[in-house]
């Protein structure tokens, strides 16, 4: 079935015109109809649209052009503005916002001929790792839909377990790509902070957000990132290094690659989960890696630093969302201040709520040093330990999560239950480093991830390893009952 | 009544003659309709960046070169965090513990002549709010965000001002600076070049300042005087009627002259200042400064002490002909025409007639309706003892009014000066003989009534007579001498 082929095998299809990219962005409309309704993975969809872009790619196809991605169909996560397409960033205050430009990545994928079929259901501002806190209701997770995917970009990762597009692209602030790529069964990646432009993606945390991709494999998600990547001189943050080949180099040999275990990763990691790693462990192995322990003392800091972190950007970042220029504003304000009040009041939820009310205290005069200052020197800390680590070891392999999906109302009470499920994402993000999930096994029958984080701009090593390892196991050719 | 000190402090606002804004590529010129110039970046639209005009660093660079100050070789952007409606991010983008430009200072002249080093603690760079606009609509305010974005220099003086005249002088030295660097056009009417003024006041000999208030909103030398005024008599009145200032900002009132209180430091905002995590730390290389120092123009103090030795000028003088570079070259280009020893002459004419008509019309050295070598020819004609000083006066304003040259008004008003000794002294006869009471008067003793004769023969003469020759003649005829 052509949901389940990789970028490639229909990238030759299209090129020997054995189909059109018509045909394949069809298929996942009809799939999408089918069976997004009991997923909610979707906010908004662009059928008439993505049938246009790829009658487009088909044209560019005839006329003899070649590309990785051209006429293949994906989901962008709604958190990246679209000209023209409603980019909710899954919240209210949003829900009328028509963007009047492309993001970046956007652009970049629609030059390369990719077809967008839609943008996925998210948390709201991407605050959340179960995507409950969405204006648009919860994204269901298709291994079992009384379960959450994970989030933030649960709607791009239920949308790729489920194969409604052949890659998916997402932001990951904490893990937002890697826990919900875990939690459905599918390949993640987050690349270097500063990899991909931030130009375009509403921002939750600026230091930390970084958007990626979602797969079905190692292979397709190299594919993906190699057009996304490369300076952006619209964001300062993005970084001028050249961007490698990513799919020439999948099969660079493991052969004496140095793989680092994490002990802070281990302690009290539950025996079912710690076996799968262990597995894994074995594999590479078997693939001529070496494997040692090593630490990061400071890393189980990591969460009430990022809870620090997070919240006193978004606290920020956020402010724009008055009602003056655009998004929701209330009825009837009596005044400027009614305005504001209400406006945010009746348009964020709970949660975005939360976090900037908690960045707003750590930023305030008197509570600064004790909370933003403090919170920046342990980030340094963690970020020193990476790096020492990476004296030692090419990459750091461990668990995405402590457990598989949990049930949807399960943890959405208890924020800080809820925090602690990104307790081994988190750390990437803090040092910027490039992490990536794969599918590793799975416990009671739901996914799990295998994580993988390397130094700066080492998403070829982490691809590669992660290709290798996908060529030896096949975890991530699994697909959940009813989506094959 | 004690004898009072009073303290100021400045915080002037200089807006960055850049093309484009701070943060984003819309174009910063001024008066355009509403919201055109825009962007989303300025709009604050989801999911834009700022990016740093690099035009604008160096212009702070610049600046800072110029009052010999530190340049941060790494410097930090931060967001200050409030709402309103003309501030589309929530946050203005500002520079707080890492400003770029450091300690420096510059030297103002008083009226007195005395000359008074003034500390900078500290100049960084800031991107403008909007305009919100509340006249002419019913129930609603405007927004126009076409200044939002636009890059300032903010100028953080020390407390080193003694009174208003002092601020005043300050704020003038910076005014000419920053037009001598072309880094900012002056413009006060249009807000490119505003202040804001600390005032305290504390018994003379005290060590510690008094409370102080922040005067917001002084957009002329006149105002910022005034306000100053005005708040230290404030201040100084309530405390000698036993109350307390306190800390808050007051905002000038131009029409009434008052200051009114505008919020107090209870009320003030929690500015959340932390480093904007999407503009990264700005780090200079020496090169880049070593560029900038070599674009320094001619310096004000400078250019003045080269006037004040090349040209045998007052050190007063010389700083009045280098307020701007424009007026200095105006001068420099007269005095080459003129040669060195006239110097002093030219001087006295840009100072004088010169600066007078430009004020009355109200229009910049550029665009002086005489120019400098139109005037150097009129002073020829002084020199050469064609017309006097007092007829040139007239032929300069008949020039800034006509357009004509000198030599064309001089001749077509029959204004050279009457030269020939028969001619002057007929006159005198004639003047005498018609003013028997006043000679008899002069010779018995009152001297002064050399004045009226001097008067009653330019008078009969249109004042054309050449006064040297006039008076050695009026002398001998009054005295009864023949001449």
């Amino acid at each position: 079935m052509l949901h389940n082929l990789s970028i490639g095998e229909l990238a030759d299809r299209l090129a020997a015109k054995r189909i059109s990219s018509v045909e394949l962005t069809a298929h996942f409309l009809a799939r999408i109809e089918r069976l997004n309704p009991s997923l909610n993975a979707l906010i908004t969809l662009t059928a008439e649209q993505a049938l246009d872009s790829a009658a487009a790619a088909d044209r560019r196809l005839a006329a003899g052009e070649r590309g990785r991605l051209l006429g293949i169909p994906l989901i962008h996560k709604d958190i990246f503005c679209t000209d023209g397409v409603r980019t909710s960033c899954g919240s209210r205050i949003l829900d009328n916002f028509v963007a009047p430009y492309d993001a970046t990545v956007v652009t970049r994928l629609k030059s390369a001929g990719a077809v967008m079929l839609g943008k996925s259901n998210m948390d709201e501002f991407a605050m959340g790792s179960s995507n409950e806190t969405s204006f648009y209701g919860p994204v269901r997770n298709p291994w079992d839909t009384t379960r959450v995917p994970g989030g933030s970009s649960g709607g791009s990762a239920a949308a790729m377990g489920a194969r409604l597009a052949s890659f998916c692209t997402g932001t990951d602030t904490g893990g937002s790509i890697r826990q919900p790529a875990a939690l459905t069964g599918v390949t993640g990646i987050k690349p270097t902070y500063g990899r991909v432009s931030r130009y375009g993606m509403v921002a939750f945390a600026s230091s930390l957000d970084q958007a990626g991709v979602f797969a079905r494999t190692a292979a397709d998600a190299a594919a993906v990132l190699e057009v996304m990547a490369g300076f952006d001189p619209r964001d300062s943050t993005s970084v001028d290094a050249p961007v490698p080949d990513f799919p020439a180099l999948l099969e660079q040999p493991l052969k004496g690659l140095r793989i680092g275990l994490l002990r802070e990763f281990f302690e009290g990691l539950e025996a079912r989960n710690a076996a799968l790693i262990e597995e894994a462990l074995r594999v590479y192995r078997s693939l001529g890696a070496e494997t040692l322990e090593v630490s990061l003392p400071h890393l189980p800091l990591s969460v009430p630093t990022y809870y620090v972190v997070a919240p006193a950007e978004c606290s920020s970042n956020l402010s724009r969302f008055d009602g003056v220029r655009y998004g929701y504003r209330c009825a009837q304000p009596k005044d400027l201040t009614d305005l504001y009040k209400r406006s945010r009041g009746e348009g964020f939820g709970a949660e975005v709520k939360r976090r900037i009310m908690t960045g707003t205290y750590v930023l305030s005069a008197g509570y600064y040093d004790a909370y933003y200052l403090k919170a920046q020197k342990v980030r340094r800390l963690i970020t020193d330990d990476f790096r020492a680590a990476f004296q030692k070891v090419d990459l750091l392999i461990g668990p995405t999560t402590p457990t598989p999906a949990f049930a949807i109302g399960a943890k959405i009470d208890d924020p800080v239950t809820m925090y602690l499920n990104d307790i081994y994402t988190i750390g990437a993000n803090l040092a910027g480093l490039p992490g990536l999930s794969a599918p590793c096994g799975f416990i009671d029958g739901l996914p799990m991830g295998l994580q993988l984080i390397g130094p700066h701009f080492s998403e070829a090593r982490l691809l590669g390893a992660a290709h290798q390892f996908q060529r030896a196991t096949r975890w991530h050719e699994q697909i959940p009952g009813g989506y094959e | 009544m004690a004898d009072w000190e009073v303290v100021i402090g400045l915080e002037i606002h200089a807006q960055l003659a850049t093309k484009s804004k701070i943060f984003s590529g819309s174009a910063t010129a001024y008066g355009a309709e509403p919201n055109t110039q825009a962007n989303l970046v300025d709009l604050a639209y989801p999911g834009v960046l700022p990016v740093l005009n690099a035009e604008a660093l160096r212009m702070a660079v610049k600046f800072g070169l110029a009052i010999g100050a530190t340049i941060a070789r790494r410097s930090i952007f931060a967001r200050k965090n409030y709402f309103y409606p003309d501030l589309p991010k929530g946050y203005q983008i500002s520079q707080y513990e890492h400003p770029v430009v450091g300690k420096g200072s510059l030297a103002v002249v008083l009226d007195d002549g005395a000359i008074k080093t003034i500390g900078v603690t500290r100049a960084h760079l800031e991107e403008d709010a909007g305009k919100s606009l509340h006249e002419g609509l019913a129930n609603a305010s405007g927004i126009d965000l076409n200044r939002a974005g636009t890059p300032l220099l903010e100028i953080v003086s020390e407390p080193d001002m003694r009174s208003a005249k002092e601020a005043v002088a300050y704020m003038k030295k910076i005014h000419t600076l920053v037009r001598y660097l072309a880094i900012c056009d002056g413009n006060m009417q249009e807000g490119s070049f505003r202040c804001d003024a600390n005032v305290s006041v504390r018994p003379r000999g005290a060590n510690k300042f008094g409370t102080r208030a922040e005067v917001k909103n002084l957009n002329s030398f006149r105002f910022l005087e005034k306000a100053i005024q005005f708040e230290v008599a404030r201040q100084i009145e309530l405390i000698e009627s036993g109350g307390k200032v306190v800390q808050e900002t007051r905002l000038y009132d131009s029409d009434k002259n008052e200051t009114r209180s505008m919020r107090s430091k209870e009320e003030a905002n929690d500015y959340r200042y932390f480093p904007d995590p999407d503009l990264l730390p700005v780090e200079i290389e020496q090169e880049f400064i070593d560029g900038v120092r070599a674009t320094l123009p001619e310096l004000p103090d400078e250019k003045a002490a080269r006037f004040a030795r090349d040209f045998a000028l007052s050190a007063y003088d010389a700083g009045v002909l280098c307020a701007s570079r424009e007026l200095g070259a105006y001068f420099e280009s007269l005095t080459q025409a003129l040669g060195t020893t006239h110097a002093k002459l030219a001087a006295n004419w840009v100072m004088g007639e010169l600066s007078s008509a430009l004020n009355r019309d109200n229009v910049d050295i550029t665009a002086a309706r005489v120019s400098a070598a139109d005037l150097s020819a009129l002073l020829g004609r002084i020199m050469d003892a064609t017309i006097s000083g007092k007829i040139a006066k007239d032929v300069f304003e008949a020039m800034w009014s006509e357009g004509k040259t000198a030599d064309a008004i001089i001749e077509a008003r029959g204004l050279r000066q009457i030269t020939d000794a028969g001619a002057i002294e007929s006159v005198i006869d004639a003047v005498i003989a018609a003013n028997p009471k006043q000679l008899a008067d002069y010779r018995a003793g009152k001297d002064k009534l050399f004045g009226f004769f001097v008067g009653q023969v330019m008078k009969a003469t249109g004042g054309k007579a050449n006064p040297a020759q006039l008076n050695d003649l009026l002398k001998a005829k009054l005295a009864g001498e023949s001449v």
